[in-house]
C-alpha cells in the first residue's frame, strides 16, 4: 500500500530563535476565509467610527492674528511654508507656516488691504482703497523705509493677481489693468464696462488668461495676448471670487452670492459644470487644492466646506464658535492644509482631510490606511455607514437656516409642481440646474483691422 | 448521479488534475461577474463596471497564481492490487509513518469515568475531553503537556473549546459552565439549563445551547449578554451541529426533522423531514454545501444543503452514534464500537468506505476529526483513541486565520482582532454574503416586512392613501370617501388616481343601490350579461 500522511516540522513554521519573526503561510482558498461579506462590513464600520473618532481638523491659528478682520490671504505657489495676509487696518503680516508664527508685520496701506499677490521672486504685491499698489521685499525685515515700488492709481483698487512666468500683473478697480512690474502707469485696459470690478484672477496653468468679477453681476474672461476681454457671462446674483482649477486649465469655480458655487468651463459659458451646494449664506472666496481634485469654500454662515470637484455637495465642514464671518480661504501647496481668514480678525490652520495626521507612517500603517480607505470606498451606501460618515455637528444657526431654505425650496418645487400639471404638457419646461443663475453669454467680436 | 458541480480544487480528494488555462468562471476564486447581456446606458458607470470586472480577473489570476506557495501536500492511503483501504489496520498503517505521525495515533485508557465527549481546539493543537460521570482534561497531545485535569462531580453532556484554549464550556447536569485554562470555573450560565449539546459561532462569539427542553439558546461570550431565546417546540433535540460557511445552527429531533435556526428569526429557517426515527447526528462540510445526517434507521443520507434535497443514501448496520466531516471531506461515522471513514462520498455514491476501525468492548461516543491534521479522534466508553486517517486535514493553513503554529502574541493579537471584527447576530442568514446585496422589494413590501419584524404583527394602519379609497357598499348617505375625495380635489386635474377613484365611485354606486333592493326585497341584478349570452339569463 501506498501511505502519505501530513507531517509537518515545527522548524519550518516555528522561528529558531526568540527575537526571529515566525513565518505566515497563507492560503488563499475562500473555504478558509468565510463570511467574507461580513467581516469586510464590520471592518468598514469600525474604519468609519474610528475615522469620526480621529476628525479634528483644527490645527492653529497664526500668530496672534489681526486686529481689524482679515480680508485677503497670499500663498507662495513655490514655497510651501510662507503666506501673507492683509487686514481692514492695513497690515500685511507675513508669516511662517510651520511655526505659525509672524515673521514681519507691517502698515500697508490707509485704509482696508484689499488684495494681495505673490511676484516671481517671492515679493508681495498689496493693493488697496487708498488708489496705490506697493511692492513690498519681504526678505528685509526693516519696512520703515516704505515699500521698494510705489503704483499709483486713479481709483481705490479692489483687486490684485500676479502673472505665473511674466513680471506682469493685473489689477482690477473700476476698470480691469494691465501692469508691467517695471512701469509705473498700467501696460493695457482690460474692462468691459463694469463699474466695479471686485476681483481678478490669472489663470496659472493658462498663463494669458484672467478671469475678473463685476459687480453687475458678471465674470468677464480677458486674453492678455491680445490685451482686450474675450467673454461675458451674467448670472442672476453677483460672484464673489473665482479661482481657476489648477489641473483643467479651462475650468473655474465662481463662488456666488445665491449660496452656491458654480464650475464653469470657459470654453462654453452658457451653462456650468457643475453647481455646489450646501452653505446656507453667500460664498465669499472659493480656492482649488492644487490636485485640481477638490475645492474649498469660504462663506458669510461663518464655515468652511470643502467638495469634492465631481459631486454637487460637501464632504466636509468646518466651523469653531470663535470663527466669524469668512472672506478669504487658501489651499496650502501640499493639499494638505488650509487656510481661512475672517472678520474677527484670525487666520486659522485647518486640515484639509480631518482624520489624518501628518507623521512618517511605517509601511505596516499606510498598508492599513489604504485598506481602510478601500473599504470605506466599497460600503459607502450601506446606511449605517452612511450615516455615520455624514454626520456632522453644526451650529444652531447653520442648522435651522439649511432646514428653512429645505421646506422654502421644496414649497416652491412643490407649487411649481402644481402648475405644471394643470397646464398643458409641454407648456412649463423644467428650468435647468446648471443653467439657472445665467442670464446671458456675450463673445466679443474680434475688431477689424485698419 | 453526480451531485452539484463544485469547482475543481487543488489536490481536493476525487480528480487531482490542474488546468492548464485559467477558468474564470469556474475557479474557487472567482466571484459572481456582471451579465455581459445587460447593456447599461449610463457612460460612466459602464466604464465603471467593466474596470471592476478587470480588476476582478486580475484578482482570480493573482490568487490563483498564489497556489504555487502552498507548501504542503495532502495525505493519500492508496491500495495496490487487489488490496482494500478498508483492510488496513492502524498497526499495519503505523509502520509505514514517521514517528511524529505515529506518535499522534495513540490511546487513552480512562475506564471509570464513562463515555467521553471530546473537542479539538480550532487550530487542532489541544484536545478537550470530558467523561460522563464528570472526568475532564485538556492538554496538548503532541507535547504531552497537561493544562488541566479536573472533576467537576455531575455529569457532563457536551464540552467545548471556546475561541481559543483559554476559555472552554462544559453543558454539566443542570447548567452550563465556564472554566478558564487553568481549569478555574469563571461563569456559571444559568440561563442554559439540562444542555445536551453546545455549539460555538467564532466570528460571532456567540454560544449557542440546545438542552432536554428544546430551547435554543444563544449567548455572546464577549460580552456576557444573552442573544435570544427560541423554543424549537419539537421536544428534546437528539443532534446539533454548527454549518461554518454560513453560522446557521442544525438541529436534528426525535420526529427525523432537522431545522435550521438563526438568531433573527423566532422560527426554524428551514425543516427537513430526512429520517424516519430520530436524527442521531447531523454534520456539515467546510465549504456549507453538503450535510450528512444519520438517523436511528440506520440511513446515513447525504443532503445537498443549498438546494435541501437528498444527494445520496447510504446506511450502517447499527443505529450510528456520531457523524463528523474533516476538513478535506472526509466523513467519519460511529456505530457502536465501529469507525467508518468514507472518501469523496457527496459528489459521488461510494461502494465502499475509505476506512473501518474496530474499538472492541466500548461504544463509540463522539467522533472528531483533528483540524488541519490527518488524525481522527473518538471518545468512547473506556477513553480516546485517536487513528490516523491519511489525507483527512487541510495541508495548507492560513496564518492570519486559524494558526496552528501560533506564538503568545499571535494568539493575543488574533484575539483582540476577533473581538474588534466581531459580527452582529443579524448577519446571520443562510445566504452569508447578502450584506451589500439591494434589496429587489417594493418600498411598500420592505416597509411591511420592517413592521412585521419590529412588531411582530402587520400594522393595520400603513398610510396606504389607495387603501382608504376603495368602494364600500354599506355607506349610508352621500358623504363615501370616494365622493369627499373627488370633491377636495381639483376638478381640472386629471391623474390616475382620480380615473381609478371615479371608476371606483361607480361601482360602489352599483353596489349601493343592489344593498338598497336587497333590503327592499326587489330582484337585485346580479350580473349584467352581453348581448350573446342573454339568452343564458334568468327567464323572466
Amino acid at each position: 500500500m501506498k501511505v502519505k500522511t501530513l507531517s509537518r516540522s515545527s522548524d519550518v513554521y516555528l522561528p529558531a530563535r526568540n527575537c526571529e519573526v515566525s513565518r505566515l503561510p497563507r492560503n488563499l482558498d475562500p473555504e478558509l476565509h468565510p463570511f467574507e461579506r461580513a467581516r469586510e462590513y464590520t471592518r468598514a464600520l469600525n474604519a468609519t467610527k474610528l475615522e469620526r473618532v480621529f476628525a479634528a481638523p483644527f490645527v492653529g491659528q497664526l500668530g496672534n492674528g489681526h486686529i481689524d478682520g482679515v480680508y485677503c490671504i497670499a500663498k507662495h505657489t513655490r514655497r510651501l511654508n510662507s503666506a501673507a495676509s492683509g487686514s481692514g487696518d492695513g497690515v500685511i503680516k507675513y508669516w511662517d507656516l510651520s511655526s505659525r508664527e509672524e515673521v514681519e508685520s507691517f502698515t500697508a496701506h490707509r485704509g482696508i488691504v484689499k488684495g494681495l499677490a505673490v511676484t516671481l521672486d517671492g515679493n508681495l504685491l498689496s493693493c488697496g482703497m487708498d488708489n496705490t499698489v506697493k511692492l513690498w521685499d519681504v526678505m528685509n525685515t526693516d519696512h520703515s523705509g516704505g515699500p521698494s515700488k510705489t503704483f499709483l492709481g486713479s481709483s481705490g483698487f479692489t483687486g490684485i493677481d500676479h502673472h505665473r512666468s511674466n513680471p506682469v500683473f493685473v489689477t482690477s478697480s473700476n476698470a480691469v489693468q494691465l501692469w508691467d512690474e517695471n512701469r509705473s502707469k498700467p501696460t493695457a485696459d482690460l474692462s468691459w464696462g463694469a463699474d466695479n470690478v471686485n476681483t481678478v484672477k490669472f489663470n496659472q496653468t493658462e498663463q494669458s488668461i484672467v478671469a475678473s468679477t463685476g459687480s453687475d453681476r458678471s465674470i468677464v474672461i480677458h486674453d492678455i495676448r491680445s490685451k482686450a476681454p474675450v467673454q461675458k457671462l451674467v448670472t442672476l446674483m453677483r460672484t464673489n471670487a473665482v479661482c481657476w482649477n489648477p489641473i483643467e486649465a479651462f475650468n473655474f469655480a465662481a463662488a456666488n452670492e445665491d449660496h452656491n458655487v458654480y464650475l464653469y468651463d470657459m470654453r462654453n459659458l452658457t451653462r456650468s459644470l457643475n453647481v455646489y451646494k450646501d452653505h446656507v449664506s453667500a460664498v465669499m472666496d472659493v480656492d482649488f487644492s492644487p490636485t485640481g481634485q477638490e475645492l474649498v469654500t469660504g462663506s458669510y454662515d461663518k464655515t468652511l466646506r470643502i467638495y469634492r470637484v465631481n459631486e454637487g455637495h460637501s464632504r466636509d465642514i468646518y466651523h469653531t464658535k470663535r470663527m466669524q464671518r469668512i472672506f478669504c480661504v487658501r489651499f496650502t501647496m501640499d493639499t494638505k492644509y488650509i487656510m481661512s481668514g475672517s472678520d474677527e480678525g484670525n487666520v486659522r490652520l485647518w486640515r484639509a482631510d480631518a482624520a489624518s495626521r501628518s507623521n512618517v507612517k511605517s509601511a505596516r500603517e499606510r498598508s492599513k490606511l489604504e485598506y481602510d480607505a478601500a473599504l470605506k470606498e466599497r460600503y459607502k451606501n450601506m446606511p449605517e455607514i452612511r450615516r455615520i460618515s455624514r454626520h456632522r455637528h453644526l451650529p444652531k444657526p447653520i442648522k435651522t437656516a439649511s432646514e428653512t431654505k429645505r421646506i422654502e425650496l421644496a414649497s416652491i418645487k412643490r407649487k411649481e409642481d402644481n402648475m405644471r400639471r394643470r397646464s398643458k404638457k409641454g407648456t412649463m419646461p423644467y428650468a435647468k440646474e446648471r443653467e439657472k443663475q445665467i442670464i446671458g453669454v456675450a463673445i466679443r467680436e474680434a475688431e477689424n483691422k485698419g | 448521479m453526480s451531485a452539484v458541480e463544485t469547482p475543481e480544487r487543488i489536490g481536493h480528494t476525487g480528480a487531482g488534475t490542474t488546468n492548464a488555462g485559467l477558468d474564470i468562471y469556474g475557479s474557487i476564486y472567482s466571484r459572481t461577474m456582471t451579465n455581459k447581456n445587460v447593456r447599461i446606458k449610463d457612460r460612466k458607470l459602464r466604464a465603471n463596471v467593466k474596470r471592476t470586472d478587470q480588476r476582478y480577473k486580475d484578482a482570480i489570476r493573482a490568487a490563483k497564481s498564489t497556489e504555487l506557495l502552498l507548501q504542503e501536500d495532502a495525505g493519500f492511503l492508496e491500495a495496490e492490487g487487489m488490496e482494500k483501504t478498508y483492510k488496513f489496520t492502524q498497526d499495519e498503517l503505523l509502520k509505514h509513518v514517521d514517528v511524529t505521525t505515529a506518535h499522534k495515533g495513540f490511546e487513552l485508557k480512562l475506564e471509570h469515568f464513562g463515555p467521553y465527549e471530546i473537542d479539538y481546539m480550532r487550530n487542532g493543537r489541544k484536545l478537550l475531553l470530558g467523561g460522563r460521570k464528570g472526568h475532564v482534561a485538556a492538554f496538548d497531545f503532541r507535547e504531552g503537556t497537561l493544562d488541566t485535569e479536573l472533576h467537576v462531580n455531575e455529569t457532563i453532556r457536551d464540552v467545548k473549546y471556546l475561541h481559543n484554549d483559554q476559555y472552554f464550556a462544559i453543558a454539566q447536569k443542570k447548567y452550563v459552565y465556564i472554566y478558564d485554562k487553568s481549569g478555574t470555573e469563571i461563569h456559571c450560565l444559568k440561563k442554559h439549563i439540562e444542555v445536551t449539546n453546545m455549539e460555538f459561532l467564532p466570528y460571532h462569539f456567540l454560544l449557542a445551547t440546545v438542552g432536554n427542553a428544546g430551547w435554543l439558546k444563544y449567548q455572546d461570550v464577549s460580552t456576557g449578554e444573552s442573544v435570544c431565546e427560541f423554543r424549537t417546540k419539537m421536544g428534546p433535540t437528539t443532534s446539533m451541529t454548527l454549518n461554518p460557511y454560513n453560522a446557521i445552527i442544525h438541529l436534528g429531533h426525535t420526529n427525523g426533522t432537522v431545522s435550521l435556526w438563526a438568531p433573527s428569526t423566532s422560527t426554524a429557517l428551514v425543516r427537513i423531514l430526512s429520517h424516519k426515527g430520530p436524527v442521531r447526528a447531523i454534520s456539515v462540510d467546510r465549504g456549507g454545501r453538503y450535510m450528512a445526517t444519520a438517523g436511528a434507521d440506520c440511513q446515513l443520507k447525504i443532503w445537498d444543503v443549498r438546494m435541501y434535497k437528498e444527494v445520496h443514501a447510504y446506511y450502517t448496520p447499527t443505529p450510528p452514534t456520531s457523524l463528523d466531516i474533516s476538513d478535506r471531506g472526509l466523513l467519519a461515522v460511529s456505530w457502536g464500537p465501529h469507525v467508518t471513514i468514507w472518501k469523496d462520498a457527496f459528489r459521488t455514491k461510494q461502494k465502499s468506505p475509505y476506512m473501518t476501525h474496530l474499538s472492541p468492548g466500548s461504544t463509540v461516543n463522539d467522533v472528531r476529526f483533528c483540524p488541519f491534521d490527518d488524525l481522527l479522534g473518538f471518545g468512547h466508553d473506556e477513553g480516546f483513541t485517536s487513528l490516523i486517517v491519511p489525507g483527512a486535514g487541510e495541508p495548507n493553513f492560513d496564518a492570519l486565520e486559524i494558526n496552528p503554529y501560533e506564538t503568545l502574541q499571535q494568539r493575543r493579537e488574533a484575539e483582540v482582532h476577533g473581538l474588534l471584527n466581531k459580527l452582529k447576530p443579524e448577519m446571520i442568514a443562510l445566504d452569508p454574503n447578502f450584506i451589500g446585496n439591494v434589496d429587489p422589494r417594493a418600498p411598500d413590501e420592505r416597509k411591511q416586512a420592517l413592521v412585521l419584524e419590529t412588531t411582530g404583527e402587520t400594522d393595520k394602519k400603513i398610510n396606504d392613501a389607495d387603501a382608504k379609497l376603495q368602494p364600500k357598499a354599506k355607506m349610508r348617505g352621500k358623504n363615501s370617501a370616494l365622493r369627499r375625495y373627488l370633491r377636495k380635489k381639483s376638478k381640472n386635474v386629471i391623474d390616475e388616481r382620480k380615473l381609478r377613484v371615479e371608476a371606483a365611485l361607480e361601482r360602489e354606486k352599483g353596489m349601493r343601490q343592489n344593498n338598497l333592493k336587497r333590503r327592499k326585497g326587489l330582484p337585485v341584478e346580479e350580473r349584467k350579461l352581453g348581448p350573446a349570452l342573454a339568452r343564458f339569463g334568468k327567464s323572466k
